[in-house]
């Protein structure tokens, strides 16, 4: 019983001596907090990106990949007639869930964006656009291009693997550039508390070697340093992820009409990702100083 | 309790010390004289292990020196109360909590000995001083709160390095009689020294063996004091 008793009592204690051998340092204290502040900013805007293009590449991989576009060019008075026979041939075709004709106000709407919404449409050669949604078994692109070509020759399937695959592919790279970034960012405040830690340590010689004399294990030493710097890193990164995250949440929404793109920022549970920012902050903190100290200790008696 | 058996230190430029030999056994009292730069001090880094023996066997508490870890050198060490030349203190902190310092990177509880403390900060006249800093204080202050820091823990051996230097003959007689009340305890002693008044008064109290490094050996003096 008076062990267990003994525990959190002995904590206490010996945490509280660690905290005063060491001497308070204003300036170097001062620009770990920094760092490490500067250091969570960043890496919320790295993370706000590499969970917007991961968003991206899974919306574009799965919207496009179960649509597909007819698209019929022909002479205007034949255009119904060849629009007819398409449906036809698509409505008898396995694996097809779904086509729709999409209508003059549509084809207006998805052209706004690029030419205003007052264009008139009927004066432009536009295409007829048919568009398709395949069902779970998926249909057999090939010979349905075949049979739309014997039946309806201004009628060209466009599946949009052509155009998707690059775009998936450009959204999964800037997913891991933003991982890569997260990790970069990782070492750097590791670097950084290292490099900070060898200069307190360097600057308390005289106290490391007091405290050594009088009979401190290293232990006793490195947690002295180890506490203060790993706090000094938690505070840091919690200002700098709370300002990144304030930051992130007052970004401009991306409109509708750039619907396809996404926002860049968190959505429904990801906001609570950030927040695992500061205790990796605390946790690279605690190794950095802890590989630090006990590399320079073995230098003394 | 230490141990030098046929021990050399060399600084790198030849020897300072040769083929040296010294038991420090429980209740023993011991002088170390010489002049200035005959290598006392680093006789007595060799005793508490901040110098390794480059030749011979140095041995604290049954064990070889030489295969000792770094823990185990802290851990030896806190048997083994310094008063240090320059004192060696941390300076940010009040001279209280540095006289209690051992015991708190021992993880004894500093609370407990608060009473201990509170007698040794009276006998060493520094009670009214408890808050100053070490910088606040005189040499003789300073001396005083050395040893008293050297001898909280209560350890087997004593190690002095000129512990009178800096105080006055009345404070120098009140260091020894407690170095010879803590030798009657059983506690062995060494005392690097100059002082020749105090080894005459220490060997009218005690069986204090003089030793002089001469010519990098350690000899025993005699009645020549």
């Amino acid at each position: 019983m008076r062990l267990f008793q003994s525990v959190p009592e002995r904590f206490r204690r010996t945490s509280g001596s660690e905290k005063s051998v060491v001497p308070p340092t204003g300036f170097t204290a001062q620009l770990t907090l920094f760092s490490a502040a500067a250091m969570a900013f960043l890496a919320v805007f790295a993370l706000a990106l590499s969970q917007a293009s991961g968003r991206l590449a899974d919306r574009w991989s799965a919207e496009l990949a179960r649509s597909a576009t007819v698209r019929i060019n022909a002479p205007k008075d034949q255009i119904d007639a060849q629009t007819e026979a398409v449906m036809k041939v698509l409505k008898t075709t396995v694996g097809i869930a779904e086509a729709r004709v999409i209508g003059k106000d549509e084809q207006q709407a998805l052209l706004a964006p690029w030419f205003g919404p007052d264009l008139p449409l009927d004066a432009l050669p536009l295409p007829q656009l048919i568009e398709v949604i395949e069902d779970e078994t998926g249909y057999d692109s090939d010979g349905l291009r075949q049979r739309l070509a014997a039946e309806t020759p201004g009628a060209v399937l466009d599946d949009h693997t052509r155009w998707r695959k690059p775009l998936v592919k450009a959204a999964d790279r800037l997913r891991s550039l933003g991982l890569i970034s997260i990790i970069l960012i990782t070492l750097t405040m590791g670097a950084m508390i290292a490099l900070a830690a060898n200069a307190a340590l360097a600057a308390n010689a005289q106290v490391i070697r007091v405290l050594r004399l009088i009979g401190a294990r290293d232990a006793f030493i490195v947690r002295a340093f180890v506490r203060r710097f790993t706090l000094r890193a938690v505070g840091g990164a919690l200002v700098g992820t709370a300002l990144g995250m304030v930051s992130v949440a007052f970004l401009p929404a991306a409109s509708t009409a750039g619907g396809f793109l996404t926002g860049l920022g968190f959505r429904g549970w990801n906001w609570f990702l950030p927040l695992t920012i500061p205790l990796l902050a605390g946790l690279v903190a605690f190794w950095a100083t802890r590989w630090a100290a006990f590399r320079r200790l073995r230098e003394l008696t | 309790m230490i141990e030098l058996e046929n021990v050399s230190y060399n600084y790198g430029g030849g020897e300072l010390l040769s083929n040296v030999s010294l038991n420090l056994a429980p209740g023993s009292f011991h002088f170390l004289t010489g002049p200035s730069g005959a290598g006392k001090t680093t006789f007595l880094k060799l005793c508490y292990m901040e110098l390794r023996a480059t030749a011979g066997h140095v041995q604290a508490f049954g064990a070889d020196v030489r295969s000792m870890g770094r823990d185990d050198i802290a851990r030896a060490r806190r048997r083994i109360g310094v008063v240090h030349q320059d004192c060696q203190f941390l300076d940010h902190l009040p001279i209280s909590e540095n006289i209690a310092l051992p015991l708190a990177v021992s993880g004894q509880s500093t609370s407990a000995e608060a009473d201990n403390l509170d007698d040794l900060m009276q006998w060493v006249g520094l009670k009214r001083r408890a808050h100053a800093l070490p910088a606040e204080l005189s040499g003789g202050e300073r001396q005083r709160a050395a040893l008293a820091r050297a001898v909280i823990m209560s350890p087997d051996v004593i190690l002095a390095d000129e512990p009178t230097g800096n105080v006055d003959w009345e404070m120098s007689k009140r260091l020894l009689s407690l170095l010879v009340e803590l030798n009657r305890m059983g506690k062995a002693i060494l005392i690097a020294t100059h002082d020749l008044n105090l080894i005459r008064t220490a060997k009218s109290q005690v069986n204090a063996r003089v030793l002089r490094i001469k010519d990098r050996h350690l000899q025993l003096a005699g009645a020549d004091l």
